[in-house]
């Protein structure tokens, strides 16, 4: 298939002498909601991280747009620059203001000169409805604001696809709406989206296809309504008996 | 006593003073070079080339481990040697002090760069932006401020520790009490004296990075 954006393969990852995943295979179609659930140390955030190479596979091969990441000499930063991500403790630059934390890969990396980088930088900013906060520092912002500022700054790349790693783990209840309101939107605007989520009933709603994975395999998959409402694995319904 | 104290400071005042812009200057020097080599070290320490971990860890090691009077003695009697031009024994106590230094400022270095979390690097990473930038933009500016506080502290710990070249007779202020007892045959007057400027000096510095750091933190 052409439109296949991201492609695993028997991808592997050893910590030590602990093996967190035993052998993926997956593709990511173009413009696909993908989301992985299943409980924690599963390795959903490790196999998450190995798609941008934050993580070093111990074996298996990643490919993205076609071309194959895990290959020797591959410059990364330039795949990278194509792949957003987002972490669950936000990790935003807390030396620069919000305008300069979005716009400072893209006038490094991308060479987009400064006034129209910051143009940008202002729309993406009023589409989450943070425009007021552009001068602030991130140690004035809220959680909320500041994954909010996260996704912006992953977007200013104007990356295929965006990898959300718990985005919401971290945040007070009440800030997790607007954060999985701003992803439900770029998920309708055909953003390819690979999300790892204890938030079942966001994956329900705006996921093309779940991935349940459990002792570092995915061990079921399918379409929302296959996974919560008629699951085959016992470990599936083990799971969703517990969370839903 | 305390008529001795200040009869011998009204008639030796110049031999303190001169003392202390020693000290300072040596303190001010020792620090100075020890930053530019132990960023150098630390940058070396932290790199990928095993070899050039293997020897700038021994070199920490070694001069953090040995006493610093072992190596005052050491520089000043293989350096005049070692050199191919003549160097004084005031240059020898001072490259050794640097080279001293040098090896704490780039713990302190490496310490301050390791201290910023790790996920600073990984959203750098994960925006596809290269290391040297990410060290300039993102890591550098926050590692600034685990790093300067502690190099302030080098710096008094530097003051104090320059006394120490007075085994040498080099002219910093504890030379001064050397030299006044001398010609007193009272040292502990002087003595009195030369300790009341040290730690003058040195709490004068403790307030002044205790603003510094405030001034920093508030930055946060």
């Amino acid at each position: 298939m052409t439109d296949v954006l991201l492609k695993v393969e028997n991808l592997k990852k050893n910590f030590g002498g602990l093996q967190v995943l035993k052998g993926i295979d997956q593709k990511v179609r173009m413009g696909e909601v993908v989301s992985v659930i299943g409980p924690s140390g599963s390795g959903k955030s490790t196999f998450l991280r190995c798609l941008n190479l934050l993580e070093t596979p111990t074996s298996g091969k990643i490919w993205f747009e076609g071309q194959e990441i895990t290959a020797k000499g591959v410059n990364i930063d330039l795949h990278r620059q194509k792949m957003g991500m987002v972490f669950q403790h936000f990790n935003v630059f807390p030396n620069m203001t919000v305008l300069q934390n979005i716009t400072l890969a893209p006038i490094l990396e991308k060479k987009i000169p400064k006034a129209q980088a910051e143009q940008k930088a202002m729309d993406l900013l009023k589409s989450v409805g943070m425009e007021d906060k552009r001068n602030e520092y991130p140690r004035r912002l809220s959680g909320g604001q500041k994954q909010r500022l996260a996704i912006v700054r992953a977007l200013a790349m104007e990356p295929k696809v965006i990898l959300f790693d718990e985005p919401t783990s971290a945040l007070d209840p009440e800030m997790v709406k607007g954060v999985l309101n701003v992803i439900k939107d770029l998920a309708s605007q055909g953003m390819t989206i690979v999300i790892v989520t204890h938030e079942m009933g966001f994956a329900r709603e705006v996921s093309d296809r779940v991935l349940f994975m459990v002792d570092g395999v995915i061990a079921e998959e399918g379409t929302p309504a296959e996974i919560f409402e008629n699951p085959q694995h016992e470990r599936t319904k083990e799971f969703l008996s517990q969370v839903l | 006593m305390f008529y001795d104290i200040i009869a011998i400071w009204q008639k030796y005042s110049y031999v303190f003073v001169e003392g202390v812009k020693w000290t300072v200057f040596l303190t001010v020097i020792t620090v100075f070079f020890g930053t530019i080599l132990g960023v150098l070290i630390a940058f070396m320490k932290m790199s990928r080339v095993k070899i050039l971990n293997a020897i700038t860890a021994l070199y920490i090691e070694i001069i953090r481990g040995a006493p610093m009077l072992l190596q005052l003695y050491f520089f000043w009697l293989w350096l005049p040697k070692a050199m191919p031009f003549s160097m004084s024994e005031r240059d020898c106590i001072i490259v050794a002090l640097i080279i001293n230094s040098s090896a704490y400022i780039a713990e302190i270095i490496r310490a301050g760069i390791q201290a910023v979390d790790k996920g600073q690097t990984e959203a750098a990473k994960s925006l596809g932006i290269r290391n040297s930038y990410m060290m300039r933009y993102v890591i550098l500016p926050q590692a600034i401020k685990n790093i300067l506080p502690a190099i302030g502290n080098q710096f008094i710990f530097m003051l104090k520790n320059t006394s120490l070249a007075s085994t040498f007779f080099i002219g910093e202020l504890m030379t001064s009490w050397r030299t006044v007892q001398t010609a007193t045959y009272k040292p502990i007057p002087a003595l009195i004296i030369v300790g009341i400027i040290y730690v003058g000096m040195t709490w004068t510095l403790t307030i002044l990075l205790g603003i510094f750091e405030r001034r920093l933190a508030a930055s946060d």
